[in-house]
């Protein structure tokens, strides 16, 4: 008996759906074997887990705060990635969207709220843009790889807002601890249906990167210039400022995400104000496709099982791991999926076959 | 099967793919020591009938004798066992690995592997078949045709007795292409079979012994090659009679629309790949380009639609200088350009895109806003499948599920439906069938009645005598002459081509 792995020709959409829906069941049934282990009753966890994040007004407004960050994070490295240029620094474009409307937001915090937030959140897309600029022009000028420069201007950044944090804007009132001070009313975004309007940029900049990729000669530019230089080239796509634009936009909409946690969420700057957000957007830009609309969903379902996995962890007592653990499942088998989307595994055996043509 | 002198019989062949049938009850029988011509017109069902001999697709219903026995074939490995090896059009090599190391790679099982004794082996087999392959040259240090060579010498070294060669000429130059044909004769006196699969018609006339003519999906006729000829061939190909002679249009105009003067260029080596070329192109007026692969035609072709830096020189267009301007300056003032790569999909396609937004490509510059719009190109899909006769199965489908042939109309439709004033095409019927050749001449033909100048790059120099009005043969990067296509013969442009200036400029 021999097994080969072949390379399948492109599959149908309901295909697709199909693998995707075995995919969940396939995880929840491995998970389930280890819940079990843990002598909990996995059908009680999983639809606790639901409960966790969905069960009421409360829980679903803090699934919708934990989506926000995400989803527009993986629609910003999502423009980078159509273009294949591997952007993983969001985290960076994050911090420093949130350091530059940080700074609006302690120094102009007498100026009226709408005035003062519409700066903001310029000054965050601009914090975002300027660290999504400088690999972009490493790449097209010197041809450097915007893996390692993007990835390095993460730490660069961080130890940046380190610096203020415990230096320059250290509160003085906050008795010695290193925390920079919170910000004023005017600077914080207000709410709507129970949730910061955060929600409501979420969705306009879903659909705006939605025809920006799907119906804009920029975008096609873009796409383009992802699959093939030379034709880019051929078809007269100007490659400089095709790039430079594609990561004035990823590091831009990343900013705002920036932009939106430390007035909404967080209501300062602290140098945990990704939440990491910016690698697992990594991981929803894909699943989802590079599709806005498909990133919504994406993005929507990660938050319900980070919400959900953190909620069990109170009410069975499970530890932070072991909810970690099933978060990692359900990754490896939604992730692992796309194997049999392009691949099928076929298995020699002589006698199977044997079997099956005398049954013809 | 008690005729021993059958290598190969394939019988009843049936393969689909979704709705379309590849090959429909197809037979084949191979003779021992023999060269066996499957010829038909893209999309007949070669290569797919092909696949199943070596194990890539398995047939939905058949059967397969090797040597007078049925043979299960599932995989390239299986395939091998019998006896069967395929040079496939695009090598199977790893650059960075010498000609030993592309052998013995992923063949051989255990730990270590002796060199020393593979590499006798493989003396005594070159030594057999007259192969020539240095074993510890790199590849990437290997031209197309010595690439070729290895890649017999590697499935032969695997056991192969039965070779098939897809289209094994397409990417050879006409010196490379004897050689070739020299190691296919030896082959046969090797006792082994050759299949070649090939839509050259002088080519199988010269090579073959058999010819088996398949034509979509179904075999038509195996037929000796003494009892046949390239008329009957070709219409048994196409199903109807046909006329194999290219048509040259008179030309109309005598206004020079298009200038090169001194137009020079270097490569990132600092070689100079064009030298001081100058020629005229005068309105509705094909314009032949001739030389051995690699003269500078490329650079050529990239050079006069902005893309390959200009040292310098002019390239005037209706009396303004384009040297230095961007691609899209060229292409909005009516240049098109498109060249057809060895691979065919290396410039001006995109794989993973369908043809609405492939031909977008050239159209959206031209729209207003900043938003495309889709519809106009995809109206212009429909029209383009419907008058090149393009086979898809749709205009969403991506291009690189079409075949070959298929993907070249696309890329040639769109180029003339953006009513260029100037075209430039290299290479349009590189691999194509006479049929569809026949057509894009047609096509060409009717461009120039319009009054656009084409600049015509080929390797065949039968198109090029038929279709053209001047031939400019390049050597080297150089000009060696522009000759008149009426007066001009084979021998003198060849003569050009190597190199000797032609004194007696026609025109």
């Amino acid at each position: 008996m021999q097994f080969r792995i072949v390379k399948k020709a492109e599959i149908g959409k309901k295909k697709r759906a199909l693998i995707f829906l075995g995919s969940i069941f396939a995880a929840l049934f491995v998970s389930g074997l280890f819940l079990a282990f843990l002598k909990l009753n996995p059908f009680q966890v999983y639809i606790a887990m639901l409960q966790g994040s969905l069960g009421s007004a409360y829980r679903i407004e803090q699934t919708i705060i934990y989506a926000i960050p995400l989803l527009i994070t993986s629609l910003g490295v999502a423009i980078a990635f159509k273009m294949k240029f591997w952007n993983i620094g969001a985290e960076g474009q994050i911090l420093m969207g949130a350091f530059l409307a940080s700074y609006f937001a302690l120094n102009y915090s007498h100026l009226p709220r709408p005035l003062l937030l519409l700066i903001m959140f310029l000054a965050g897309f601009v914090g975002g843009a300027l660290w999504g600029i400088i690999p972009a022009l490493f790449k097209t000028k010197w041809g450097t790889n915007e893996t390692i420069i993007t990835l390095m201007m993460n730490y660069v950044a961080l130890k940046w807002v380190v610096y203020l944090q415990y230096g320059p804007w250290k509160d003085p009132n906050a008795s010695g601890f290193p925390r920079i001070a919170n910000f004023a009313e005017s600077a914080v975004l207000p709410e709507l249906m129970g949730v910061h309007v955060g929600w409501i940029i979420a969705v306009l900049l879903t659909i705006l990167v939605y025809f920006f990729l799907n119906k804009s000669k920029k975008g096609f530019e873009i796409a383009v210039l992802g699959e093939s230089v030379n034709t880019a080239r051929y078809a007269g796509v100007n490659i400089f400022s095709t790039v430079v634009l594609a990561m004035v936009l990823s590091g831009g909409i990343c900013g705002i995400v920036g932009f939106i946690e430390a007035s909404a969420v967080e209501q300062t700057l602290t140098k945990d104000i990704t939440g990491g957000v910016g690698f697992t957007a990594i991981i929803t830009a894909w699943l989802g496709a590079l599709k806005p609309q498909w990133i919504v969903l994406a993005s929507t379902l990660f938050a319900i099982l980070i919400q959900g996995s953190s909620y069990i962890q109170s009410a069975f007592g499970v530890s932070t791991y072991s909810a970690q653990l099933l978060e990692a499942i359900v990754l490896f088998f939604v992730l692992g999926s796309d194997f049999f989307t392009r691949y099928k595994l076929i298995i020699d055996c002589p006698i199977l076959s044997r079997i099956k043509e005398s049954g013809k | 099967m008690a005729d021993r002198s059958v290598h190969v019989a394939m019988k009843n062949i049936t393969k689909t793919f979704g709705s379309v049938i590849a090959t429909d009850h197809m037979n084949l029988e191979v003779e021992k020591g023999e060269i066996h011509a499957l010829l038909g017109e893209n999309g007949a069902g070669k290569s797919t009938l092909m696949n199943m001999l070596s194990g890539i697709y398995i047939p939905d219903s058949g059967q397969i004798f090797i040597d007078g026995r049925e043979t299960r074939v599932t995989s390239p490995r299986d395939a091998l066992k019998a006896g069967v090896g395929m040079i496939h059009q695009h090598f199977k090599l790893v650059e960075v690995l010498t000609s030993l190391e592309n052998i013995l790679l992923g063949y051989k099982t255990g730990l270590f592997v002796k060199k020393k004794d593979q590499k006798v082996k493989l003396q005594r087999l070159m030594e057999r078949f007259q192969l020539d392959v240095d074993l510890d040259r790199y590849v990437y240090d290997m031209s197309v045709g010595e690439k070729q060579t290895l890649e017999i010498l590697k499935t032969l070294y695997r056991g192969a007795r039965i070779l098939i060669l897809d289209e094994p000429t397409a990417v050879l130059t006409p010196q490379e292409t004897l050689k070739l044909f020299k190691i296919m004769r030896r082959m046969k006196e090797q006792d082994c079979s050759v299949i070649f699969i090939s839509h050259k018609m002088n080519e199988v006339m010269e090579i073959a012994d058999r010819i088996t003519v398949l034509r979509k999906g179904q075999t038509i006729a195996t037929l000796k090659k003494e009892s046949t000829n390239p008329q009957e061939l070709t219409e048994l190909m196409v199903g109807r009679p046909v006329d194999l002679s290219i048509k040259r249009v008179p030309r109309v105009s005598d206004k020079v629309v298009f200038q090169v003067k001194h137009l020079t260029a270097e490569n990132e080596e600092k070689v100079e790949v064009l030298k001081d070329i100058s020629f005229n192109m005068v309105q509705g007026e094909i314009l032949g380009v001739a030389g051995i692969a690699g003269s500078g035609q490329k650079e050529l072709c990239e050079a006069l639609a902005g893309l390959y830096p200009i040292k310098k020189g002019e390239i005037l267009f209706k009396g303004e200088d384009l040297a230095g301007k961007s691609p899209k300056e060229f292409i909005t003032r009516g240049i098109s350009m498109s060249f057809i790569p060895e691979d065919r999909l290396g410039m001006g396609l995109v794989a993973n895109m369908d043809m609405v937004d492939n031909i977008l490509l050239k159209q959206y510059h031209h729209s207003k806003g900043i938003g495309v719009k889709r519809k106009p190109a995809a109206a212009k899909a429909r029209e383009i499948i419907k008058k090149l006769e393009i086979h898809t199965p749709g205009i969403r489908e991506p291009i690189k599920n079409l075949s070959g042939g298929n993907i070249q109309k696309v890329l040639l439709g769109r180029e003339l439906d953006s009513h260029p004033e100037l075209l430039i095409t290299a290479y349009p019927v590189r691999g194509l069938d006479i049929n569809t050749c026949l057509k894009i001449y047609d096509i060409l033909n009717e461009e120039k009645k319009k009054g656009v100048a084409i600049l015509y790059i080929a390797e065949d120099l039968d198109s090029l005598l038929g279709l053209c009005d001047r031939i400019m043969v390049i050597s080297n990067g150089e000009i060696t002459g522009i000759v008149d296509a009426r007066q001009a013969t084979k021998e003198q442009l060849g003569l050009m081509m190597l190199g000797n200036k032609e004194v007696d400029h026609a025109v």
